[in-house]
């Protein structure tokens, strides 16, 4: 549950492989044009570092008002947008065609989408968090408070502002840079079913309680912070003081995954054969020893690089794994290993169920038949048989002894 | 005293025939040999040759009307049997010929006659021959040149495959489209008999440059085989009683309903050509056991293993051999013919056999064949008894040898038996051996056996159904067979009992019945046949005679005839009647047959056909419009789940991946797809992933009316489903005990049949969805899937297709389930309270 320390943000990562045809392109996985909606256009200069973090990523936003009648997510079938940001909390309607129908098939078809609520999150804002299956909190009054840890500017610290420094231990989601100082929060709190740590296509979803986490007013702020007051009733002990929150460096790591940029990862060339062999047979023999390959990539923003894991495994599998073993790889990216096929014959499947936090999953799945022997592949003369043999050609060798002695006697 | 006596009656009377024949100009011939002579009588062609002269039936009839019965298959070949019957009539034609050669001045004549003679017989036969063919052709004629059913479409793939591929591929094929994910053996699971019949008959045609498609070889393979038994039928029952019983055999067999239900065009199934590979097996045993030739008992192990590479059903013949050597011995009819003809046969049709990859060594390690291998010792020690005895000279050391000798053989059999099974090298009877000692077994113990409905017990319906006139010409036919006892009658008698009692425990078993209740049946119409028309032709014959024959026997014999004149004339007149009636049944039965096949028998139950409202022919094509649609729009690789019925039908017509399918080899796989289908939605979801299905596929016949659909199926599924896994529950589908469909329907009901089903009005003054099949308004109306959609639905909904959704994308909270379902579905409000344990923030 350490994981779930920044309170107020939470990701949903979920990726299936097919998915990512659709988004974007393969060779360039990053997405480029990206809609913001707010409720108030004063928030494009109260986020402006946000927003120009993005831009000087090389991101196209399209700020528009979130009941401006024209706004459309695609025309003619075709999305105009990789990425949306709902940065209007209190919209209880969508202008244009959009609504949450709309927003839950752009996931659904592998775009990205952030979204930003605060205590005054509309019914619609909720309703698509809960069809992503996070839930906000129910009561539009209530507001995160954390007597322990919140932010203090001066002597006076409002509760409600909290300053966490917990993260999640993730290379992947925040950057290998560390984030020194605490990201500031304020806003709702929300949860997320444990079982809800399924990915399933490639979208990538972030949600956050807190519209201000983004905003240029926490960049700059003093707090306090004091884990260890717990141990010692409400008593502060230490008070760190910052020049400077760590909500900028936090949001534009963490948009940073969401479009893409880290964490993505793609599979291909998958292979397999009999040892010994290039050509990939149609079907396999139980025994045969064979050799799988895969090649796996890592987007790294502006090029593939070759993905270095040690932990990426195969499974033979058929209703359940019978081969589970761990993937060699070169370090440039080509991953194998051989195995011999089991002595079962069946519709066997090569599984690579490659989940990782923060990384695109791969789920490859190629199903190949196992076939027994033929009949004239067994072994011919066995050693155990021999006093099978040996009884055969003494009978026959009797038998033709006995016919002569039969008919010749006399 | 009748045989004795008639034998040399009729000796007396040849010797009297030649002075005649002589004298009156060579109207009438006779072989010296045999003593069987034919009456030249063209203006009267009877149906079935009469090779018994009237005159000495008029003999016949003066010594007594029981031995009237004068032609009598001779033991030529007894030797040392026990058997008391003289050569009385020989009807073989090997002997005519021969003795054709020796009396050469009556060549022309004798030509003629027996030209005659073998003309009749050899018409009769080729008409019984293209009537066995033809009649099976209702089907082609109604519908189209198809295969039937569903194992037949098992049968046609593999066939294509093998004309395609050629045998080494056939043998050795490995079937990865059929049990998912387990796949299938084929090569080593199938009697492949019937598929290298097809395909020798395919390839011979097509050297002879016939270019025919397999499919019409396939369809036609089953009547061409019923053509060809009524020939074996004929030489069976000439074997066992006359030519004129065989005959009649081949004539009866080749319309027998019990026979025509496996055999129509189409019904390309392992009984097709089985019933002639069985038939043939015991032709030519009883063959071999009547003359002692090991000629003939090979010709009987080639037949048994042609058997055996057909059909299951071989285990009846290695049963039943040892069962009639066990007879044979115990009545004293033991003999060097016997001898031979069994070991022969055993050995080399039990080796032959463990050529066929699916029976292997069963024939030395399954209890089913260990009757046959327990005869085949005993006949040895019975040898060698015979072989103590002959040299011994003394019957008292002999009768202890005896002693000790049966005592240890016994003792032996006994303890190897016990050690073969303990030790488990001989595996115990199968649940389908069980089943048929037991009618009640299957049905307590193997569902998956019980469900098939070819399995139940048979109604007395079913048997007059398929037999007619047959089932009462049984036991007149037995009765015939025991007047007359020798080897070949007792093994006809006993093949005609164990059948008929197995076709009372399973209805598909009156198909092995069939054969020889209609060679029994011939016994009995060829003989009373036989007896009627002497006693007609006895009254017509003095005026005839006068004219023909000489002066000395006319006068004796109105003589006779003065003092017999009364009751002869009523017995000719009884006769009469008798024989009309005769014919009249004949007639029947031939009508009956006709129409049981045309209107029962030909329908190939892949298309179904029914009366419209103003008498028109409706045609219900929606299986083959299912699976083409299967065929056109599904991926290749897609994975297709339906009850195990129709998965033969899936993987050759529409071509794609099954569950599970007739073969039901594997129960477990078939109580997955039993618990699938029963129960819940989410459930079977999980099930469905696991087995990685694309699609589903029901039947439902609550549209058109059509009964043997999957619903009436269900209690099926959750018997063979519960077998298996003991969540699932019979009494949980039942309301008070009853299987309902309608408003009291139990809740875990058979959604996919019913969905959308109740926005369809089927019947005129009927509330929507009213379902015809049972005759009831369902009752939930408002079916809603979840994790399947409708994919297909064919024209008359017979067929129903859903495709099996991939999980959802995202995870949903489903906020109106969570009051519903105890939060089996929902979202679990504890998450809160689990990340508040961590102490890192609170609400």
């Amino acid at each position: 549950m350490a994981n779930f320390s920044i309170a107020t943000v939470f990701i949903a990562s979920i990726s299936l492989l097919f998915a990512l045809s659709n988004s974007f392109s393969l060779e360039n996985p990053t997405d480029r044009r990206i809609l913001v909606l707010v409720d108030d256009l004063a928030l494009k200069s109260s986020h402006s570092i946000f927003f120009s973090s993005l831009q000087t990523r090389g991101f196209e936003l399209d700020f528009k008002l979130s009941d401006d009648p024209k706004i459309a997510l695609q025309r003619y079938g075709q999305y105009l947008y990789d990425g949306l940001i709902l940065f209007s909390p209190t919209i209880e309607r969508f202008g244009g065609s959009l609504d949450v129908a709309a927003i839950l098939d752009f996931v659904d078809s592998g775009k990205d989408l952030i979204v930003a609520a605060d205590a005054s999150a509309s019914d619609l804002i909720r309703n698509i968090a809960a069809e992503c299956g996070v839930d906000f909190d129910e009561d539009s009054s209530a507001v995160v408070i954390d007597h322990g840890s919140y932010a203090v500017s001066g002597t006076e610290g409002d509760h409600t502002l909290i300053a966490a420094d917990d993260f999640i231990q993730s290379d992947v989601l925040l950057g290998t840079t560390k984030i020194e100082a605490p990201v500031l929060f304020k806003g709702i709190g929300h949860s997320l079913n444990p079982a809800n740590s399924l990915a399933r296509n490639n979208a990538r979803v972030l949600f956050s309680g807190s519209l201000d986490l983004f905003s240029n007013k926490y960049e700059i702020f003093c707090s306090s912070s004091n884990h260890q007051c717990k141990r010692q009733g409400a008593q502060i002990i230490t008070c760190n003081r910052y020049a400077k929150s760590g909500n900028q460096q936090f949001v534009t790591e963490l948009s940073k995954w969401v479009f893409h940029e880290r964490g993505h990862l793609k599979a291909v060339n998958v292979r397999h054969h009999r040892v010994g062999e290039t050509d990939e047979p149609a079907i396999y023999r139980i025994n045969d020893d064979l050799e799988y390959l895969v090649e796996i990539y890592e987007w790294s923003g502006s090029s593939w690089e070759p993905y270095v894991a040690n932990d990426v495994q195969i499974q033979f599998y058929m209703m359940s794994p019978y081969v589970l073993k761990t993937m060699s790889t070169d370090k440039k990216g080509l991953y194998r290993t051989s195995f011999k096929v089991p002595d079962v014959y069946g519709v066997f499947q090569f599984k690579v169920e490659y989940q990782r936090l923060g990384y695109t999953s791969l789920s490859l799945a190629k199903q190949i038949p196992v076939r027994p022997f033929r009949h004239n592949e067994y072994e011919r003369f066995i050693p155990t048989a021999f006093p099978y043999y040996g009884a055969s050609f003494s009978t026959m060798a009797a038998f033709f002894i006995f016919s002569f002695v039969y008919l010749y006697s006399k | 005293m009748t045989w004795h006596h008639s034998k040399s009656q009729s000796q007396d009377l040849n010797s009297m025939m030649l002075q005649e024949s002589s004298s009156v100009g060579q109207r009438e011939t006779l072989s010296s040999k045999n003593q069987k002579y034919f009456l030249e009588e063209p203006e009267a062609p009877s149906l079935f040759p009469i090779s018994v002269l009237d005159k000495s039936v008029m003999v016949s009839f003066r010594v007594g009307l029981k031995s009237s019965i004068m032609v009598r298959k001779s033991d030529a070949l007894n030797g040392g049997s026990k058997s008391s019957l003289p050569p009385v009539n020989q009807p073989s034609s090997q002997s005519d010929l021969s003795s054709l050669s020796k009396h050469f001045s009556f060549r022309t004549l004798k030509l003629k006659t027996k030209q005659q003679e073998l003309l009749i017989r050899v018409t009769i036969l080729g008409l019984v021959y293209i009537l066995a063919f033809i009649t099976r052709l209702f089907s082609v004629l109604r519908y189209e040149s198809m295969i039937h059913e569903f194992d037949p479409y098992f049968n046609y793939r593999t066939t294509l495959y093998l004309t395609e591929k050629g045998f080494y591929e056939f043998w050795n094929w490995f079937d990865s489209e059929s049990w998912y994910p387990l796949g299938r053996i084929i090569g080593g699971t199938l009697y492949p008999g019937l598929m290298v019949t097809a395909a020798v008959i395919y390839w011979a045609l097509k050297f002879l440059r016939f270019a025919v498609h397999i499919r019409e070889v396939c369809v036609l393979t089953a009547p061409f085989f019923a053509s060809n038994t009524t020939i074996v039928a004929y030489f069976f029952g000439k074997e066992l009683w006359d030519s004129g019983a065989g005959l009649v055999a081949a004539a009866l067999i080749a319309i027998c309903p019990g026979y025509i239900s496996r055999s129509v065009a189409g019904s390309y199934d392992n009984e097709g050509v089985a019933i002639f590979a069985l038939l043939l097996t015991f032709y030519l045993f009883v063959k071999a056991v009547n003359t002692g030739s090991l000629a003939w008992s090979l010709a009987s192990a080639f037949g048994y293993f042609y058997m055996v590479s057909a059909w299951g059903g071989y285990v009846f013949i290695i049963n039943l051999l040892p069962l009639y050597v066990l007879v044979l011995l115990i009545t004293g009819r033991y003999s060097m013919r016997l001898y031979v003809a069994y070991n022969c046969m055993y050995i080399v049709g039990m080796l032959l056999a463990m050529q066929i990859r699916f029976v292997g060594f069963q024939h030395v390690q399954s209890g089913e064949h260990m009757a046959a291998m327990g005869v085949f010792f005993l006949i040895q020690v019975f040898y060698f008894l015979d072989w103590v005895k002959h040299m011994l000279n003394d019957s008292k050391l002999f009768q202890a040898f005896l002693r000790i000798g049966v005592t240890c053989a016994l003792g032996v059999g006994v303890v190897a038996l016990g050690v073969g099974t303990a030790s488990g090298y001989i595996s115990p009877w199968t649940g389908r051996f069980y089943s048929l000692l037991d009618p009640t077994y299957a049905k307590d113990h193997i569902p998956i056996i019980a469900s098939v409905s070819e399995h139940q017990p048979t109604a007395w319906s079913s048997f007059m159904f398929d037999f007619h006139i047959l089932l009462f010409l049984f036991p007149a036919g037995l009765y015939f067979c025991f007047q007359q006892l020798s080897d070949a009658t007792i093994f006809i008698v006993m093949y005609g009992l164990t059948s008929m009692y197995f076709a009372g425990v399973m209805v598909r078993l009156i198909l092995v019945a069939t054969p020889a209740v209609c060679l029994i049946s011939a016994i009995a119409v060829s003989a009373t046949l036989k007896n009627l028309t002497q006693l007609v032709r006895v009254e017509s014959k003095p005026a005839h005679t006068v004219l023909a024959k000489g002066m000395n026997s006319t006068k004796s014999l109105s003589k006779q005839q003065a003092s017999l004149d009364e009751s002869a004339s009523f017995l000719k007149k009884g006769a009469m009647v008798l024989l009309l009636g005769a014919y009249y049944l004949l007639s029947r039965y031939a009508i009956h047959c006709t129409w049981v096949t045309s209107e029962a028998y030909s329908s190939p139950s892949i298309v179904l056909a029914a009366r419209g409202a103003h008498g028109q022919r409706v045609i219900f094509d929606d299986y083959r419009e299912a699976y083409f649609w299967l065929q056109q729009n599904t991926p290749s690789d897609a994975k297709v789940m339906s009850w195990w019925d129709y998965g033969y039908q899936i993987t050759a017509m529409g071509n794609r991946t099954v569950i599970v399918d007739n073969n039901t080899w594997n129960n477990t796989h078939i109580a997955t797809v039993g618990r699938a289908m029963s129960s819940y939605e989410d459930e079977a979801y999980e099930i469905m992933r696991s087995l990685d299905v694309d699609y589903v596929l029901v039947v439902f016949g609550g549209v058109t009316g059509y009964s043997s659909d999957d619903i009436n199926k269900f209690l099926w599924m959750v018997r063979i489903g519960g077998g298996v896994f003991p969540v699932i529950k019979e009494p949980d589908y039942l309301v008070n005990g009853e299987y309902r469909v309608d408003k009291g329907a139990a809740p875990k009901m058979y959604k996919l049949s019913y969905y959308r089903f109740g926005e369809l009005t089927t019947e005129y003054g009927k509330p929507p969805g009213y379902d015809r099949a049972r005759g009831v308004e369902i009752g939930n109306k408002d079916v809603k899937l979840e994790y399947l959609e409708e994919a297909f639905t064919t024209s008359n909904w017979i067929v129903r297709i859903y495709k099996v959704k991939p999980p959802s994308n995202r995870w949903e909270i489903y906020m109106d389930l969570v009051d519903e379902s105890d939060g089996d579905y929902g979202y679990d409000c504890g998450a809160i309270q689990l990340d508040q344990a961590t102490g890192n923030y609170k609400l």
